[in-house]
């Protein structure tokens, strides 16, 4: 087995003994793995060459979603999630529409714009939405079964894990796929992709699409860990805080963008409280120490430490031979 | 007299006071391979560009098989049949030079399926075969950033074979490759292009090349076609050699 | 809408729109010859506001002269091009010039998370309110509508004064004439022997400079609270890619334009008040993408 995959075999092993074994993590992970398959949205984009700095649009449009659907009869988790993926993915393709047709500077704040005119929606628009203070999303059924808290939150954990491994999967094999690989090739040269019958635009649009159900499915998740759903949801902070994991975890890797979450999520909780005033600011720094300093993020870090250690195992296995 | 594959009809364009286009008419026939010389700024790359679509003529038409395409985008003309390789290459620079090919490859094939890892398509064989024929195969997984100019150019013009159009325009295919391999490249060239039904046009500084290797010869100045015919009556041709080859030898 | 209510909404929105024209054009300016959007403008806009009205509140608490409040708008906007701007070019942009645009694109937004916490950490949660300078200036009288002068008057002055000084100062002056140079072809300017770092740091320290003279002027007019930069940062954007980017005058029609439809749409419609300059922003785009003012860029094959 390459040395490369055996840290994140180990951390699925890991991920899924914490229930029994640390239960004390099992909501900060829950929300970590949301928090993960959304910021996978945000990588994709990366792959692209393109940054988003608007994407909590879409984690608050599906978690709001699942609010009003979770307040009529049919409260059941499934039915959230797919209700948060689809209302997310037609936002996507009408935001997409919009913004396909830009790149960089501009494809980046028209996110931001369109984030903000949502957030406001939902502070402004209180008779409906609640306001500041949000909108309860009671515990759902799961497949129609009632559900006390404690074995919820323990489905609700292996849920998500089994959600971000199979999401991620998906994501991997997509970006390996012909379309994938199109998509990609927005970021090095549109001229060669119109001179080969593709439009820029159209490939673009696929894959923005599908970062939006990511960041979708993200959001119903972490709604119905919270319980509650708020504007902040949407708010530009969470969008900053998704492109921040998403580099954290090593730009454009769909293994960093949860390892990106695990560790933030990790240090957030053990560490914020230390710096509850100053946190985005040493969210920011971290950001620009990483992008000047360490641009391949974790995954980065320890694949150049894996590599080292194949390396290093490759020259001893040579030696032995040599030696016989 | 044959059909024509791509007829330009009184093209008409300028770019603030200078005349890149000055009614050009010309009849790309096919099977007969073109090559297009002139000084530097006669407009020869203004009018493979407007060709595919890439900039709008002001005045004139484009048709590509008897019909106008002269409003479409370049990704529905290249979908038509009509390929290019660039001047300089136009590459997708985080791929290798396999990537590249089976990138245009899945471009032309339109595969959707998401599960599908690219380099397991089926048109691998083919885009191997490309790559020999152009003399890349050796290079093939290694990113294109890492080749020489040279071989760049003749990746370029794979990518655009990959996508097996009928008309290929290829603007200076030679230019960044070493002298002594250019007829080289020419000769395999002009084999696989005949070998695969395209029709080829290309701008050409290099008269040895475009003598041995073109069939029809159109001659660009100041925005127009000044001259055409083959090679032997072109490049024999006193405004010829004082114009254009004149030119190339300084 | 009555009479009045029309020339309210009037004066609402040319006073709105002097302000956002003012972070505005440093915006399109500095993005004109570095090539950045910074999107950490909204926060040097917050900070300068923070500074007029905090240490104003502290000096007339004093029992200083409120006249002082004009100057330290100017002392507030200086502290923030030299304080904040000099460094964030030197240190910071410096280094990614020649990178891809996105990582610039989140060097300056790291920036922004940083201003916007320090803000929090100097001035608190508690909002900042001071308004001797419009207190001073007192209110005139149009067509029966009572206005303040500093609004009405003093803001449109100065944001037309920026324009005009800007532009004799881009056509006139030597420096002016070096940064136009390399607005228009950086390669060709350098290869001329122009220093194009000078030209850059003069250009980033001008432009935060005029984002937090912009909050400066705005202290008086509203409350300065956590979250100002961010609202100014997305709007300030608005106005500049509506007008097109790098467009100077056509930014001050633009802010015109947006600060008008937003003040009618508080009369008319309060609910979209926030979205309106979004909705001006989107609908031109829609049409012309490149912005109004702003003409295509081709690229070269």
């Amino acid at each position: 087995m390459s040395v490369r995959l055996i840290l994140p075999a180990l951390a699925i092993v890991a991920l899924a003994l914490v229930p029994p074994l640390a239960p004390f993590l099992q909501v900060l992970l829950t929300l970590a793995m949301a928090k993960g398959i959304a910021v996978m949205g945000v990588t994709l984009l990366l792959r692209a060459g393109q940054v988003s700095f608007g994407h909590a649009l879409f984690f608050g449009i599906a978690a709001y979603g699942a609010a009003f659907l979770a307040a009529s009869p049919l409260d059941d988790l499934l039915l959230l999630l797919l209700a948060g993926a689809l209302g997310a993915g037609i936002a996507g393709v009408l935001v997409g529409l919009f913004v396909v047709r830009y790149r960089g500077i501009f494809f980046g704040m028209l996110n931001l714009a369109f984030s903000m005119i949502f957030w406001s929606i939902l502070e402004k628009f209180y008779y409906v939405t609640g306001g500041a203070d949000g909108l309860r999303l009671p515990r759902p059924s799961v497949a129609f079964i009632e559900m006390d808290r404690g074995p919820y939150e323990v489905l609700l954990y292996y849920a998500s894990l089994l959600l971000a491994i199979a999401l991620g999967w998906f994501v991997v094999r997509f970006l390996a796929s012909p379309v994938g690989q199109l998509f990609q090739t927005v970021k090095t040269n549109e001229t060669r992709l119109e001179y080969l019958g593709v439009s820029a635009r159209r490939t673009l649009l696929k894959g923005y699409v599908l970062s939006a159900v990511l960041c979708g499915v993200g959001g119903v998740l972490m709604a119905a860990a919270q319980g509650i759903v708020t504007p902040s949801y949407a708010y530009w902070i969470r969008s900053g805080e998704m492109v921040f994991i998403a580099v954290l975890g090593g730009a454009g890797s769909v293994v960093g963008a949860f390892a990106g979450s695990i560790a933030y999520e990790l240090v957030r909780s053990y560490a914020a409280a230390f710096a509850a005033d100053a946190w985005q600011m040493v969210l920011g720094g971290f950001l620009l120490a990483i992008i000047l300093f360490a641009p391949g993020g974790l995954v980065g870090i320890y694949a150049a430490f894996a590599d080292r250690i194949g390396a290093r195992r490759a020259k001893s296995a040579s030696k032995k031979e040599a030696g016989t | 007299m044959s059909d024509a594959l791509l007829e330009a009809r009184g093209l008409e364009i300028r770019f603030g006071g200078v005349v890149a286009a000055d009614d050009v008419n010309l009849r790309i026939e096919e099977g007969r391979n073109l090559a297009i010389i002139g000084p530097n700024g006669a407009g020869k790359t203004t009018f493979l560009n407007i060709c595919t679509g890439w900039i709008k003529p002001t005045r004139g038409t484009v048709l590509f098989r008897g019909k106008d395409v002269t409003r479409l985008a370049p990704r529905d003309i290249v979908r038509r049949g009509v390929a290019r390789a660039f001047q300089i290459p136009q590459l997708f620079t985080e791929h290798t030079a396999m990537e590249n090919m089976l990138i245009a490859a899945s471009a032309r094939t339109g595969r959707q399926s998401p599960l599908l890892d690219m380099h397991d398509m089926p048109e691998r064989e083919e885009m191997a075969r490309l790559l020999e024929m152009v003399g890349c195969d050796r290079v093939a997984d290694r990113p294109v950033v890492e080749l020489s100019e040279g071989q760049r150019k003749l990746i370029d013009i794979a990518v655009a074979l990959a996508l097996k159009p009928a008309l290929l325009l290829m603007d200076e295919p030679t230019s960044g490759v070493a002298s002594s391999e250019k007829f080289e490249i020419m000769e395999i060239l002009v084999k696989a292009l005949g070998r695969a039904d395209v029709t080829a046009v290309f701008v050409e500084h290099d008269m040895g090349i475009v003598e041995n290797y073109a069939d029809e010869v159109a001659v660009w100045n100041a925005g127009a076609v000044q001259m055409r015919g083959t090679p032997q009556e072109i490049l024999k041709h006193p405004d010829v050699i004082r114009d254009v080859i004149g030119e190339e030898i300084a | 809408m009555t009479g009045a209510t029309i020339l309210l909404a009037i004066f609402d929105g040319v006073a709105y729109a002097a302000l956002v024209f003012m972070v505005a054009v440093g915006l399109t300016l500095i993005f004109g010859v570095l090539r950045i959007l910074n999107v950490a403008h909204g926060s040097l806009y917050a900070i300068g506001a923070y500074l007029t009205a905090s240490i104003g509140g502290a000096i007339f608490a004093m029992g200083w002269s409120p006249v002082l409040a004009f100057p330290l708008m100017l002392v507030s906007a200086a502290l923030v091009g030299v304080l904040l701007g000099a460094p964030m070019e030197r240190l910071l942009l410096r280094r990614i010039y020649h990178r891809p645009e996105v990582l610039q694109l989140l060097v300056t937004f790291a920036v922004f998370m940083i201003l916007e916490d320090v803000q929090r950490l100097v001035w608190g949660n508690q909002p900042y309110f001071e308004s001797s300078a419009l207190a001073l200036l007192g209110n005139v009288q149009v067509f029966g509508v009572y206005y303040t002068v500093y609004q009405l008057i003093l803001l449109p002055l100065v944001a037309i004064a920026t324009l005009i000084g800007l532009r004799l100062f881009l056509r006139r002056t030597l420096t002016g004439k070096l940064i136009t140079a390399v607005t228009e072809d950086r390669e060709a300017a350098q290869s001329i022997g122009i220093d194009a770092d000078r030209v850059y740091l003069l250009t980033f320290v001008l432009g935060a400079a005029l984002a937090g003279l912009g909050g400066a002027l705005a202290s008086p007019t509203t409350s300065v609270l956590p979250g100002i930069g961010a609202e100014m940062i997305v709007l300030s954007f608005a106005v500049v890619a509506t007008a097109g980017l790098g467009q100077i005058e056509g930014a001050a029609l633009t802010a015109l334009m947006i600060g008008l439809g937003r003040s009618f749409a508080v009369y008319l419609f309060p609910e979209l008040q926030v979205l309106v300059p979004y909705l001006i922003m989107l609908a031109v785009l829609l049409i012309r993408p490149e912005g109004l003012f702003g003409s295509p860029a081709a690229r070269k094959i």
